[in-house]
């Protein structure tokens, strides 16, 4: 049974809020799995669990009963994994063994950077994308679409950093327009540097959302409601307008597909760009093997995906007049 | 099926003899990386051969037409001689989860109930993963090395193969070959991947080539952040980020294998479009 049976059967037989429940349920459902997973991470590194937990720092008795006491190491696993989850849940991360700090001081102290640098990209690339699509669209094989074609498709093969370095190359370096790498410093300096790293994040976003729009709008526009619409004698505008509100589902429902994306280009742009942001402490804690780091940011990005995924879904459900015709009609 | 197809296809054929400009183009690139591939580490066996005295000298110095890096080697000796470990990976794990797909996805879509619900929501849940925060951290903390990253890509990038062969499998069940098929009482193994995988490899063949190009840029994002192949071996992904050091003196040293990986990835996904739509007009017609 797949999500869209699942979807048809719950919107007919139960409201909303059952609804809701279930699907909320079954994302908790697979967080829980993750979790283990993200825990038995620290078995699963090579070496010996309290040498991986204690980094480099002088190993004494002490320090070692001390870590043992901290990860409940004597005690089952189980016992551990529990602990481990009510850490994670109350925002008590463990120590990072590289930066010498809580794991919720470095995430907090970055996290602001790579918000700003995605919700950036974000916003270009649906501003320059969505538009782009919509033509294409419309004048499927014309000149426009046949452009957006090529640039989707060098948005998707040309990987993140090359795009990167490239811009870096040509408008920091070569017409020094725009810093080379780092934060800055707060405010307008800030943004300032996040300019080439969102704009690269964005082509590769955007190839995404191109793709999206087209097939979706192309779809709608083929559709009977639309050829009716026009014979009716609707201007070109309004009617594209109404094939775009239908075409905004699939294109929400592609999210998911927009995230994946996102997470791994955020790495990739702010180590290319160097920016403090959360993608070079997942890199650099990933080859310190500051297993703590890993652990938080995997799982705080699991989080973040399904929550999306959830309220892209649930919107989707909601704000589709058909659907709630359906659900009206049912309970 | 074939006697079917063989109606449709004659005039079909015919109107489609010439090879757009742009297609013939990327397959002309694909042949030569190819030959790169096969024949590169015979024609510059020391491409990787470090010589302590040397500096990095800019494009067009004489005897390095693209210059060298710090420690004296040509780019684009190493260049050629990275073509067979940039494509050989990208390759198996297209090759690879394209067989993990053909398996789950014909069960899936053969077999239905429980199965198919147990499949379909592992894809669910594979999509869902960010292919290069999962490689990351599972190479980078679990120290796999380079086959264990080649694993699990071929896990993460099966989803859309196994989706696209359930859909192609379902689509060909309903028709009455398979009827038929099933009524010789042939075994359901028969019936799945003699009668209906034949039918559905155009599906299959299209969207390997796509993930042959996603691969590509996937393992040289992985060299890019260090997880990826060793130093010392002659790759794309490598050259390119033991070039970031010397960008600004010798830019070519990034750019080149840059502009070789998105090169090679813009060609892949032109043919592999272009078989695509040539495949889908074909079953149009048939339909």
């Amino acid at each position: 049974m797949s999500i869209a049976d699942t979807r048809a059967r719950a919107s007919r037989l139960r409201p909303l809020g059952r609804m809701v429940a279930v699907r909320v349920l079954g994302v908790l459902g697979v967080l829980f799995v993750l979790s283990i997973l993200v825990f038995a991470m620290m078995y699963l590194a090579p070496g010996d669990i309290v040498k991986n937990l204690l980094g480099n720092r002088p190993t004494n008795p002490d320090v070692i009963a001390a870590v043992r006491e901290q990860y409940r190491l004597d005690d089952p696993v189980v016992i551990q994994y529990l602990s481990w989850l009510k850490g994670f849940v109350t925002g008590d991360l463990g120590m990072s063994i590289r930066l010498q700090q809580p794991v919720a001081d470095a995430i907090g102290d970055r996290v602001g950077i790579t918000l700003a640098l995605c919700l950036l990209a974000f916003v270009v690339a649906v501003i320059s994308a969505v538009p782009l699509g919509v033509r294409s669209a419309v004048k499927a094989g014309g000149w426009v679409d046949r452009t957006g074609n090529a640039m989707s498709i060098l948005g998707l093969s040309a990987p993140t950093f090359a795009v990167g370095l490239l811009l870096l190359y040509v408008f920091a370096y070569y017409l020094p327009i725009f810093p080379v790498y780092g934060g800055g410093d707060g405010g307008v300096d800030t943004l300032r540097h996040l300019v080439l790293p969102a704009v690269t994040l964005a082509l590769g976003l955007g190839a995404i959302i191109v793709k999206l729009t087209r097939t979706a709008m192309l779809r709608e526009l083929e559709s009977d409601y639309v050829t009716f619409a026009r014979s009716r004698g609707l201007g070109e505008r309004l009617v594209r307008r109404i094939a775009l509100r239908n075409a905004a589902i699939p294109i929400v429902t592609g999210a998911s597909l927009v995230l994946t994306f996102l997470v791994g280009g955020t790495v990739l742009a702010e180590t290319t760009y160097a920016l403090p942001g959360l993608g070079t402490l997942l890199q650099d804690s990933v080859l310190f093997k500051d297993i703590a780091v890993v652990q938080s940011l995997t799982l705080l990005v699991a989080v973040v995906i399904a929550a999306i995924a959830l309220i892209a879904d649930l919107t989707y459900i909601l704000l589709d007049p058909r659907v709630r015709r359906q659900m009206g009609a049912a309970s | 099926m074939s006697d079917i197809r063989v109606i449709g296809v004659a005039p079909v054929r015919r109107r489609r003899r010439r090879l757009p400009i742009g297609v013939a183009i990327a397959l002309g690139v694909l042949a030569l990386a190819v030959l790169a591939a096969a024949f590169g580490k015979l024609i510059f066996p020391d491409a990787m051969h470090q010589d302590i005295l040397a500096s990095t000298l800019p494009p067009g110095s004489p005897g390095h037409p693209l210059g060298t890096d710090e420690l004296g080697r040509d780019i684009l000796q190493m260049a050629v001689a990275g073509t067979a470990s940039a494509l050989v990976g990208p390759v198996i794990v297209a090759i690879g989860s394209m067989l993990l797909g053909v398996v789950m996805g014909t069960l899936a879509g053969y077999e239905r109930g429980w199965l198919d619900t147990l499949i379909s929501r592992w894809t669910d849940l594979l999509l869902a993963v960010p292919v290069l925060l999962a490689a990351i951290v599972v190479s980078g903390v679990m120290g796999g090395g380079y086959w264990v990253t080649v694993a699990l890509l071929i896990v993460l990038f099966s989803p859309s193969d196994i989706r696209i062969v359930r859909a192609g499998v379902l689509e060909q069940s309903a028709r009455p070959y398979i009827e038929a098929a099933q009524m010789l009482s042939l075994s359901r193994w028969r019936v799945m991947f003699r009668h209906i995988l034949p039918n559905v490899t155009s599906l299959v063949v299209t969207n390997m080539m796509l993930n042959v190009a996603f691969a590509l840029v996937a393992f040289s994002s992985l060299s890019f952040l260090g997880v990826g192949v060793a130093p010392g071996t002659a790759d794309w992904g490598r050259q390119l980020t033991d070039g970031r050091a010397i960008m600004f003196q010798n830019p070519a040293a990034v750019f080149v294998p840059a502009l070789l990986i998105v090169a090679v990835a813009v060609c892949v996904n032109l043919v592999g479009d272009w078989i695509g739509q040539r495949l889908s007009q074909v079953g149009e017609e048939v339909r």
